[in-house]
């Protein structure tokens, strides 16, 4: 492969990655920003998407517009489940409390996972039309266009949904201060639940372009890819929208290089020193706004 | 393991002596001097131009309408807030550049508005906590429980004793600070600022939420407090009772500057204080 | 009134329909026969426990978990200090295990190589081994605790959240390094993910819960000092605690790598115990199921994390049959207790056997009790 497609496919790469890490990344910066809490399992909704693009395909062979659209949807379930039985109860509770039990439900879904389909991994026949188009000469690959392409109309619908529409407004409101958000008239459950199903069917988009892109499904899948979102949107300034992009993208790009000069093995660990220059130096992201307790 | 106590020479800086007010304190340095202080936040200036010097054993009073900046004052004062402009210094010590922790070590101690107490020890260890950097005893001592820290640690179980006396709290001693009545808190709170060992006394808001005959009592222990420990106290209140019948000066903030300062009967019958508290009165 | 009542956390001494004794005059125990106390209980643990393995009464296995159990007492205890005592949400503690682990075992493979010692030599014991065990042990702590400062300098320049998060990134920068280090530097250190075999098992039911014993009197006692209470009170009022001239960074950097130490230490034992080492064992998985002991049992609470500790180690051995649904029973479990119970099932409840002797001393049963002062109690201990 001659010099500049190497470049255009590694950048590719780059972007495709992050793309995938953003959309998971949003979720997480969404619930953080709404009721400061850390969704540990917002990665395992990625594993249960794949599991049910892996159920609908493989096991029913239904059409993949079914599945994908089955996927999102069931992630969105998933999602708001999760917060009306474990979260809701805990609204007023320390959150320490609300993290452990966000621990507690990530481990419930790995290991529910791992006893209904085993342990091992779940190959998911492949469901993009084509697997690369032809762009002046340059061989590109067609799973990565649309995760770039999907990812940034997600941004762009998500970003209007916060800003523009009374729904965003109330989340806004409710992520500034619940009890005055409360006292104003906005119902407060129901603006978080709905920001647990916009974050959870984002993670479901990430779960389909995924599960594109690496065809399997596994019960801890969903840590590794969690993670790393995490730091991303930890990277970016947790709570801030365009912070989690940046930071998604900053991490895949890195994956990416450090891949390309082969230390593919430090890969992980790249990322995560990535994070802790930045939280050093920024200690709220790039994005973060600074909180001080008030004497 | 970073050192405890960072050997920083402190900057002794020469000051003129002002004019203090309780005669008893001319002729020395006083214990706190401001000068010029202030601080922005963003764009806003909450603290202008803020100017005091507090002798020995003084007790001033610092009044003034809600939001006019008396809380931030006192976090400019010990360096929760790093101020903007202005030097604050401590017998004649600069507290620039210095930790809130090591403030309170070069001798400001100070209650807070909304009660800050270790609501899940008792009352002894909230005392005991204050007299942490007085105590000497080696971890390890204390790990090993060697006979030094035995020592030590009946020796100051009896002085945080005795200074729970002060309040006649010495009955609470078990309990945990958490659970104490709100007007033991405020005491338990300036007993603990005390532990610390400190020359100047910040108390913010003290008789906040107690009765007249608590505030009463309050003033007295004021009184004993400054007598004993020979210190001085510089106190932000609402409760004008207290404030004239306890202070020898009263400094009156309006929107982040004084704007007048003197004996309680000079302020009582001050024009410019009045216009501040009441608002101006429409002349024809 | 109420107030007043509620205030009373030392219960009104009734003795027997006499009227409650005066005050000042309860007895209670010097502080020598505590430690008495203690010593002799722990004694007495050791002693049956070594007669009742030498006896044949407990099998191999059986002595292996025990060796287990002691290992996670000594690493949810050590956790607890930088959890339930200073207020973090520390999320790597796996990753000073791991460093503990790694460099005791190094260090006691390359001692017993120098001395000329075999496994055997190592298993049949004697002065010379406890020394090089002792002296291992204490290295892994030491280089758990180098660890500690070194992550916990930035670490705790931020707070909660970002805390756990840096936390967790270093204790996956440590696994990292411990996979590849070998094929970066040359040498044959930790041998990366075919693990580091042929460690002496140097571990037994007696060494491990001396460690135990020694590690919940040092905590305790570090507690129970001036610095224990600087520790506390930046868990309860951090910037109180400031004003009061408490020396944060210190004070979190000190109950950061203490914890740190003590978890390296633990790390060691462990690997005196399984005998093989890979970077794997010590992931995230491995960090949180050691959280999930300290809260479960109650954060702040010593017994609370010796109980916890001992149930969740013992409790997956004896339900080997039903392993499937462990995992899962434990993240309901989890789940259910932070709903239901939010402070851990001991809440900062700790067990102590001299205050129950002073009871019995002083005839202060529950019984003898009258109900606003035990209402009182309870509202002073929760």
């Amino acid at each position: 492969m001659d010099g500049v497609a190497l470049i255009v496919s590694q950048v590719l790469n780059g972007l495709q990655l992050g793309s995938i890490y953003a959309l998971v990344a949003l979720g997480y910066t969404m619930v953080y920003g709404i009721i400061l809490l850390l969704n540990f399992a917002h990665g395992d909704i990625i594993m249960a998407g794949a599991y049910i693009l892996w159920i609908v395909l493989a096991q029913l062979g239904l059409n993949p517009v079914v599945a994908m659209l089955l996927a999102v949807a069931g992630c969105t379930l998933l999602g708001v489940v999760i917060d009306k039985v474990a979260y809701a109860p805990l609204r007023n509770a320390p959150r320490l409390s609300v993290l452990i039990t966000a621990i507690g439900v990530s481990y419930f879904l790995e290991n529910g996972a791992q006893l209904i389909f085993g342990a091992d991994a779940k190959v998911v026949p492949s469901f993009a039309p084509v697997s690369s188009i032809q762009v002046g000469g340059l061989s590109l690959s067609f799973v990565a266009l649309i995760t770039v392409l999907v990812t940034a109309l997600s941004t762009v619908v998500l970003t209007f949904l916060v800003q523009k529409t009374k729904l965003g407004k109330a989340m806004r409101a409710v992520s500034e201060d619940m009890g005055a958000a409360r006292l104003m008239g906005v119902n407060v459950n129901n603006t978080i639940t709905f920001t647990f199903a916009v974050g959870s069917a984002l993670a479901g988009i990430g779960a389909v372009l995924y599960v594109m892109a690496y065809p399997q499904a596994t019960p801890t899948m969903g840590m590794m890819l969690g993670t790393k979102a995490f730091v991303a949107a930890v990277l970016g300034g947790i709570g801030s929208i365009p912070g989690a992009v940046v930071g998604a993208m900053l991490v895949g790009f890195s994956e990416v290089f450090v891949s390309a000069i082969g230390l593919s093995v430090w890969r992980d660990a790249v990322v995560f020193l990535l994070l802790i220059i930045v939280l050093i130096v920024r200690p709220t992201g790039i994005f973060g706004r600074t909180m001080s307790e008030k004497v | 393991m970073p050192s405890e106590k960072k050997k920083r020479r402190p900057v002794l800086v020469q000051v003129e002596t002002p004019n203090l007010i309780p005669e008893r304190d001319l002729g020395t340095i006083p214990v706190l001097q401001a000068e010029h202080l202030g601080i922005d936040f963003g764009g806003l200036t909450a603290v202008d131009d803020f100017n005091i010097a507090m002798g020995r054993t003084e007790i001033s009073g610092l009044i003034g309408p809600n939001g006019a900046g008396k809380t931030t004052i006192f976090n400019l004062l010990t360096n929760v807030y790093k101020p903007t402009r202005g030097t604050v210094l401590i017998d004649g010590y600069d507290t620039a550049g210095k930790s809130v922790a090591e403030v309170n070590r070069m001798g400001i101690a100070r209650t807070f508005q909304n009660i800050r107490l270790f609501t899940k020890m008792t009352v002894e260890e909230n005392v005991l906590v204050g007299f942490g950097n007085t105590m000497r005893s080696h971890l390890l001592s204390d790990m090993l429980r060697l006979p030094s820290h035995w020592k030590q640690e009946a020796e100051y179980r009896e002085r945080a004793l005795e200074l729970l006396d002060i309040f006649d709290m010495r009955k609470y001693s078990d309990t945990l600070a958490g659970n104490l009545p709100y007007g033991a808190q405020r005491r338990l709170e300036i007993l603990r600022a005390l532990a610390t060992g400190p020359k100047v006394l910040l108390l913010d808001e003290p008789a906040a939420g107690m009765n007249p005959a608590e505030t009463e009592e309050l003033m007295e222990n004021i009184q004993k407090i400054r007598d004993e420990f020979q210190i001085a106290i510089l106190l932000i209140e609402h409760d004008m009772s207290l404030v004239m019948g306890v202070c020898e000066v009263v400094g009156v903030l309006d929107y982040g500057k004084i704007i007048a300062k003197g004996t309680p009967e000079q302020i009582q019958n001050d024009p410019r204080v009045i216009e501040a508290y009441l608002g101006k009165q429409e002349v024809k | 009134m109420e107030e007043e009542l509620m205030a009373e956390k030392r219960p009104i001494i009734s003795t027997g329909g006499r009227g409650p004794a005066p005050a000042g005059r309860r007895r209670s125990l010097p502080m020598a026969a505590r430690y008495a106390i203690n010593a002799l209980l722990v004694l007495l643990v050791l002693v049956v426990g070594e007669l009742m393995i030498d006896g044949g009464a407990v099998t191999r296995y059986q002595t292996s978990v025990l060796q287990q159990v002691g290992v996670y007492i000594i690493m949810a205890v050590s956790l607890n200090v930088a959890t339930g005592y200073l207020g973090q949400l520390p999320l790597g503690h796996a990753g000073f295990m791991s460093v503990g682990a790694y460099g005791c075992a190094i260090f006691i493979m390359r001692l017993t190589e120098t001395l000329g010692m075999t496994g055997r030599d190592v298993v049949a014991g004697g002065p010379l081994v406890g020394l090089v065990v002792f002296a291992g042990v204490v290295f892994g702590g030491v280089c758990a605790a180098i660890a500690g400062v070194i992550i916990g300098i930035p670490a705790l320049r931020l707070k909660g959240d970002y805390l756990a998060i840096i936390t967790l990134a270093f204790a996956e920068i440590i696994r990292v390094v411990m996979l590849n280090i070998d094929d970066v530097l040359g040498f044959e250190l930790t041998r990366g993910a075919a693990g580091l075999t042929g460690i002496p098992s140097y571990s037994n039911f007696l060494n491990v819960f001396l460690a135990v014993a020694v590690v919940c009197f040092l905590v305790h006692t570090m507690m129970k000092s001036r610095h224990g209470r600087a520790i506390l009170a930046i868990r309860d009022n951090e910037i109180a605690a400031e004003a009061t001239g408490v020396n944060t960074t210190y004070y979190k950097t000190l109950a950061f790598v203490v914890s740190a130490f003590f978890a390296g230490v633990a790390g060691g034992l462990y690997a005196g115990c399984v005998g093989v080492l890979q970077p794997a064992n010590f992931g995230f998985m491995q960090s949180i199921e050691i959280l999930v002991m300290v809260v479960l049992g109650g954060m702040g609470s010593m017994l609370g994390s010796v109980l916890s500790a001992t149930v969740l180690t013992i409790l997956p051995e004896a339900l080997r049959a039903f392993s499937d649904y462990r995992m899962i029973a434990y993240a309901i479990v989890l789940i259910l207790v932070m709903i239901f119970r939010p402070q851990g099932l001991l809440g900062s409840y700790d067990f102590s056997l001299s205050r129950v002797i002073e009871r019995v001393m002083n005839r202060d049963f529950p019984w003898n009790r009258s109900k606003g002062t035990a209402e009182g109690k309870e509202a002073a201990d929760a």
